[in-house]
């Protein structure tokens, strides 16, 4: 590999730079990185008006294999993740079998290095408890050892308090977070959508959103008094974003992600009856909406990730309450993070590359990117004024289940690049 | 003028004028079920599948007798559960019902939604017979034209809607069409069967049943699921009967006589208690006929509005 990219802006929080810059690329690695620079016997790319970033990393993915292959593979999954422009994934348990055990990671491990060559960077998350069933701990030392970088339940809470708490202290020996999928179950029993006037008007059963913010309420009673490290999946409420504020501000090891369908689509979009507007948590209200768009701007939220949830056709074309819940996301992540939070001045696009990119290592203990001399070639390459409309017809994912489509959309992946892999989208 | 739609999905958005036409052909109808011949033509040839994937008995019936006394042919298909727990989806069952040519499908779900989502994959007229909790419309076209039988008019009443509003389509579907006709409309139940929001419908809430029978001119008691509710959303059956249970000396309260409704069936002496139920106040045997004769009208009014 010997390429040369010309002319665009560099944003790295990391070395904190922001400029224009030319990038030569050799073997995976970053050769040179000047002002103007030229060599031979290089492929030159124009990128101006292009951003480089450090490659952006999706901490909330289902890649559905082993088990679900008919929804997505670990080879389309990490298609989408480079189309959409990620070099890096987390995949969620909720596998069959679960990534209970460490030889589902190694199957998992060993199928991301050959899919595309290992140019996507697959971080398994594994269960919190054996089967995912919340009643007993799954080996979560072992797990750690063979390289999981976080637990989860995800689907389903860790609802058992005792539980949750032998969790949070057992899991930070091993410097891992207990990512929270909070729900409080009895609550949300047979809900399929937001508990709201919507709801009531559509004849629908209602998760309402206290059921989000009692169970983080009481996770971060539990982070507080363990002193563990505690992760909130796809915070979608108003109150629970106002929770992970105060407990950041008590100096709590507490961090949170937001989908960008929860900071984009309201209750309303589910007036169709749509099942593709059918997910878990679910959309909210417009206050909500704002609620999380204030705490990625203050940074209450510190990470976008999609919860990348493919299923078939044939499983969402039933009526909405027959429905699975989930919709993909890889693929229109960054396009809707542009129209929606920097074209409306939410967040800069310096931040951006922070939720994509720095947060989420932090959260998990990965090591930074850099784009410097020397170190290897990592990167997110995205137009920020690209205009394209949603095709789901045209998505790599193996599924197509998206709200979005149609949607007109600016900012989209031009290309990643990652362990000497190149993907133009 | 027909039909501005040429399904019957909700009265959510239903216009004035479409109601009224629908109760005005109604009254033909009901005329029709007076003879000693109780048949007339308009619907020969057309074939209509009833698809109920939950029990209801009465609404079966009353679906049945009114495409029988149109002359169409009708196709009966009984299921219970959602389309998981059955093997085949409700896509695939419609599709092979409506490629035996099937003119109209009328379809009772448990999901709601479910025949908004049938019209999007067929070609057939689509009537909603009662979908989950969200719209039944048939009956609150029956329940206005019973109320309308009886009292003259809509414009101006004051009907108050009692017990599990949550949970209700009836509930729903009445709110809708009362509301566009003029009535006033009132919910009275404990805040546990209140879904949230239901006041932006345009209702006021009522919990304590004594503080609204004085204003009102009709009571439409919906049934209490026994086996659902009792114990999570309210403490118990008689707790319920004691508090919210349409009896004589109650309605003795009232400065004027207040009609009676309930959409059946009937827990006695539960949401309402027996003599109540059969006085002469109460229509809940007129509905059941007028349910025939409305039926009559959306099917005619749909068959015919090409
Ligand atoms: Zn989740």
């Amino acid at each position: 590999m010997r390429l040369l990219l010309k002319g665009g802006r560099v944003i790295d929080p990391v070395t904190v730079r922001d400029e224009s810059l030319d990038l030569l690329l050799i073997d995976g690695k970053i050769e040179k990185l000047g002002r103007t620079l030229t060599s031979t016997s290089v492929e030159v790319i124009d990128l101006k008006g292009k951003i480089i970033a450090p490659g952006f990393i999706d901490m909330h993915v289902h890649l559905r294999e082993p088990g679900f292959e008919h929804k997505e593979t670990i080879l389309t999954g990490c298609t989408a993740a480079a189309a959409g422009g990620f070099t890096a994934v987390c995949c969620m348990p909720n596998t069959n079998p679960p990534i209970d055990d460490e030889s589902v990671v190694r199957f998992i491990q060993n199928k991301a290095k050959v899919a595309l060559s290992g140019l996507v960077d697959v971080y398994p998350i594994a269960a919190v408890t054996q089967g995912r069933k919340g009643e007993h701990l799954a080996p979560l030392a072992e797990l750690s050892a063979a390289g999981v970088v976080a637990f989860s339940d995800d689907g389903d809470p860790v609802f058992d308090a005792e539980l949750m708490r032998r969790a949070l202290e057992y899991a930070a020996m091993y410097k891992r977070p207990i990512i929270q999928h909070a729900q409080d179950l009895p609550m949300t029993k047979g809900g399929v959508m937001n508990e709201g006037f919507t709801s009531t008007e559509l004849g629908l059963a209602g998760m309402p959103p206290i059921a989000e913010d009692v169970m983080v309420s009481r996770d971060i009673a539990l982070t507080d008094y363990t002193g563990a490290q505690y992760h909130v999946a796809h915070m979608s409420t108003a109150g629970a974003t106002e929770l992970v504020r105060r407990a950041k501000a008590r100096g709590l090891n507490v961090t949170s992600e937001a989908t960008p369908h929860h900071f984009t689509l309201t209750d309303d979009a589910v007036r169709s009856y749509d099942t593709n507007t059918k997910m878990n948590p679910p959309l909210r209200t417009r206050e909500d909406i704002e609620a999380v768009r204030k705490g990625l701007q203050d940074g209450t939220i510190d990470v976008i990730a999609t919860d990348h949830a493919p299923h078939s056709y044939d499983e969402k074309q039933v009526e909405f309450q027959a429905a699975p819940f989930g919709i993909v996301g890889l693929e229109t992540a960054i396009g809707l993070s542009v129209t929606e939070l920097v074209q409306k001045g939410v967040l800069s696009f310096y931040q951006l590359v922070e939720k994509f990119s720095v947060n989420p290592r932090r959260i998990l203990h990965l090591p930074q990117i850099q784009i410097e001399e020397g170190e290897p070639a990592n990167l997110t390459i995205f137009d920020p004024l690209a205009e394209w409309t949603v095709d789901p017809s045209t998505f790599k994912s193996k599924s197509k289940n998206t709200p979005f489509s149609g949607f007109r959309l600016t900012g989209r992946s031009v290309g990643v690049i990652n362990n000497g892999q190149v993907y133009w989208s | 003028m027909p039909l501005e739609s040429r399904h019957l999905l909700g009265l959510q958005g239903m216009s004035q004028p479409d109601i009224q036409l629908i109760l005005d052909t109604a009254i033909s109808f009901r005329e029709v079920l007076e003879r000693p011949i109780k048949k007339v033509p308009p619907l020969q040839g057309k074939t209509i599948a009833n698809m109920f994937f939950e029990n209801s008995t009465r609404t079966r019936f009353s679906f049945e007798l009114a495409e029988r006394r149109l002359s169409a042919d009708v196709l009966g298909f009984q299921a219970s559960g959602t389309s998981v727990a059955k093997g085949e989806t409700l896509k695939d069952t419609a599709r092979n019902i409506e490629a035996m040519k099937v003119d109209m499908v009328v379809m009772r779900h448990s999901a709601s939604g479910a025949p908004h989502y049938l019209s999007q994959v067929i070609n057939a007229n689509v009537i909603n017979a009662g979908d989950g909790s969200h719209e039944h419309p048939t009956q609150a076209l029956l329940d206005m034209y019973t109320i309308r039988e009886k009292l003259g008019k809509l414009d101006g009443l004051h009907v108050c809607i009692v017990g599990d509003i949550a949970h209700s389509r009836v509930a729903r579907s009445n709110i809708y069409g009362l509301k566009t006709m003029g009535a006033k409309v009132s919910v009275c139940g404990p805040a546990t069967l209140m879904p949230r929001g239901i006041e932006k419908l345009g209702v006021d809430v009522y919990h304590h049943i004594d503080d609204i029978i004085p204003h009102v001119d009709v009571l439409n008691v919906l049934r209490i699921q026994l086996e659902r509710d009792a114990g999570r959303l309210f403490p118990t059956i008689r707790e319920f009967h004691n508090y919210y249970g349409i009896t004589r000396q109650r309605l003795e309260r009232s400065p004027k006589p207040i009609t009676i409704m309930h959409p059946g069936p009937i827990n006695r002496d539960v949401e309402i208690s027996a003599d109540v139920a059969d006085s002469e106040h109460s229509v809940i045997l007129q509905q059941v006929l007028n349910g025939v004769a409305i039926r009559m009208a959306v099917l005619y009014l749909l068959a015919t509005r090409n």
